[in-house]
């Protein structure tokens, strides 16, 4: 791993300043994606600024139909949270099964969305529920944010605070997970929120994406047989040593199949 | 290069060190503490795991820097004296290891989770063991010593 200046703001303030102020920095929450990233020189910051330090991020609370998530938060925060556990029980069971316990305990919410993952399993979640990310200078819809391969919308000195959750109906996740990693070969997310049924895919392609067909067909009887013969195309899906784009496109069926079956 | 200070198996450490150093590369090569190992320096196989601020992490993924101000326990700073620790006891004991390479990982882990879960079900140690992998045994005997462990730990009750 190329050095780097390690920084410790104590304000999101400070912390913005801090990358704006370089070239070519990089904030770090748990690292369990960044440090990999840095350990294989894919990505060689010069200065590295902690988020560790920084107050206000950690928190989880409920505000009126929303679930608010602080962007600090770890997965096994998240997966273990009354609130979650009350109000987005599909969330806190994702949550649960990201990584593994390691992972979990490092690993932040705000951390994994910035990253954009094409096999994380969150984006499926922000999509799905149709959440918003918070960062310190605007608001941004979940489905304006995730813009391509660990690509987002977020400007080179923004940072997530917090990602809001609008709680749901009913909502469930199945992932078949890769063996080693637990990476999504294909997770779905299906939720029904106050805007209707949705249907998340992540792990299947470059980027996380609904399946429109599935959400009309759950819109009118939702259960597992209404999804009968509905199929995605593989010409965007991916192809590699895990799965074909023909055995993806065949497990985003079951999954969301599953995922309906699981759904309270 | 910078100092750092690292509070480690109850002991206060400073050692020089540059920002970019791994927590395992700190634990090892600076504090000779080896008995926490590398396998695949890639945070999947859990033989780095170590305990920071008593929660499970794998040593590979967090910079040394991150650890500063918090309480590491490391493999060698989990037993009395010469008392083994209940879970270290409970993996001789139940023969929870052939090489013993990921043992050191296999313990640190399967502490938190006794710690969390005073009596774990199989099913759920065989889950938190995912982020452990061990090359040896099929995990037969390790889930049994952690089983055992969870008992030695917690005086058997739920």
């Amino acid at each position: 791993m190329k050095d780097f200046v390690f920084h410790r703001p104590s304000t999101v303030a400070e912390a913005v300043a801090m990358l704006k102020a370089r070239d070519d920095g990089k904030f770090l929450a748990g690292g369990q994606s960044l440090l990999p990233v840095l350990k294989l020189e894919l990505a060689e910051p010069t200065d590295v600024i902690s988020l560790a330090g920084v107050p206000g991020l950690r928190d989880i609370r409920v505000d009126g139909d929303r679930v608010i998530i602080g962007a600090s938060c770890t997965h096994d925060q998240v997966a273990r949270s009354a609130e979650v556990k009350a109000h987005l029980p599909a969330l806190a069971a994702l949550a649960h099964h990201i990584g593994d316990a390691q992972v979990r305990n490092r690993g932040t919410i705000g951390g994994s969305v910035a990253h954009a993952d094409p096999a994380a399993d969150y984006p499926a979640a922000l999509i799905a529920l149709g959440a918003t990310i918070k960062t310190d200078r605007r608001t941004i819809a979940a489905d304006d944010f995730f813009t391509g391969l660990f690509a987002t919308a977020l400007e080179r000195d923004e940072l997530i605070v917090a990602v809001h959750f609008p709680k749901a109906t009913r909502a469930a996740y199945a992932k078949f997970a890769h063996r080693a990693s637990k990476y999504a070969v294909v997770g779905v997310m299906v939720a029904e929120t106050a805007a209707g049924v949705r249907v998340a895919v992540t792990g299947a392609a470059g980027v996380v994406f609904r399946v429109p067909a599935m959400e009309a067909a759950l819109s009118k009887a939702f259960s597992a047989s209404s999804l009968d013969g509905i199929t995605v195309a593989t010409d965007d899906l991916n192809s590699d040593s895990e799965a074909s784009a023909e055995y993806r496109a065949h497990l985003i069926g079951v999954m969301a199949k599953r995922a309906v079956q699981a759904c309270a | 290069m910078p100092k750092l200070t690292l509070r480690v198996n109850r002991q206060t450490h400073t050692i020089d060190c540059s920002a970019s150093t791994l927590l395992v590369e700190a634990l090892r090569e600076q504090l000779r503490l080896t008995g926490t190992h590398v396998g695949c320096d890639t945070s999947q196989c859990g033989a780095c795991t170590v305990h920071v601020d008593g929660a499970s992490v794998k040593s590979c993924t967090m910079l040394a820097v991150e650890a500063e101000g918090a309480e590491i326990t490391t493999i060698e700073g989990l037993a009395d004296g010469d008392k083994l620790h209940p879970m270290q006891a409970a993996f001789q004991e139940h023969h929870g290891l052939q090489c013993g390479f990921c043992t050191p990982g296999m313990v640190m882990s399967a502490v938190d989770l006794c710690k969390r879960v005073k009596a774990p079900s199989e099913p759920e140690v065989r889950t938190w063991l995912e982020g452990n992998l061990c090359r040896c045994t099929g995990y037969h005997n390790i889930v049994k010593a952690v089983m055992a462990g969870a008992d030695g730990m917690n005086g058997g009750k739920p």
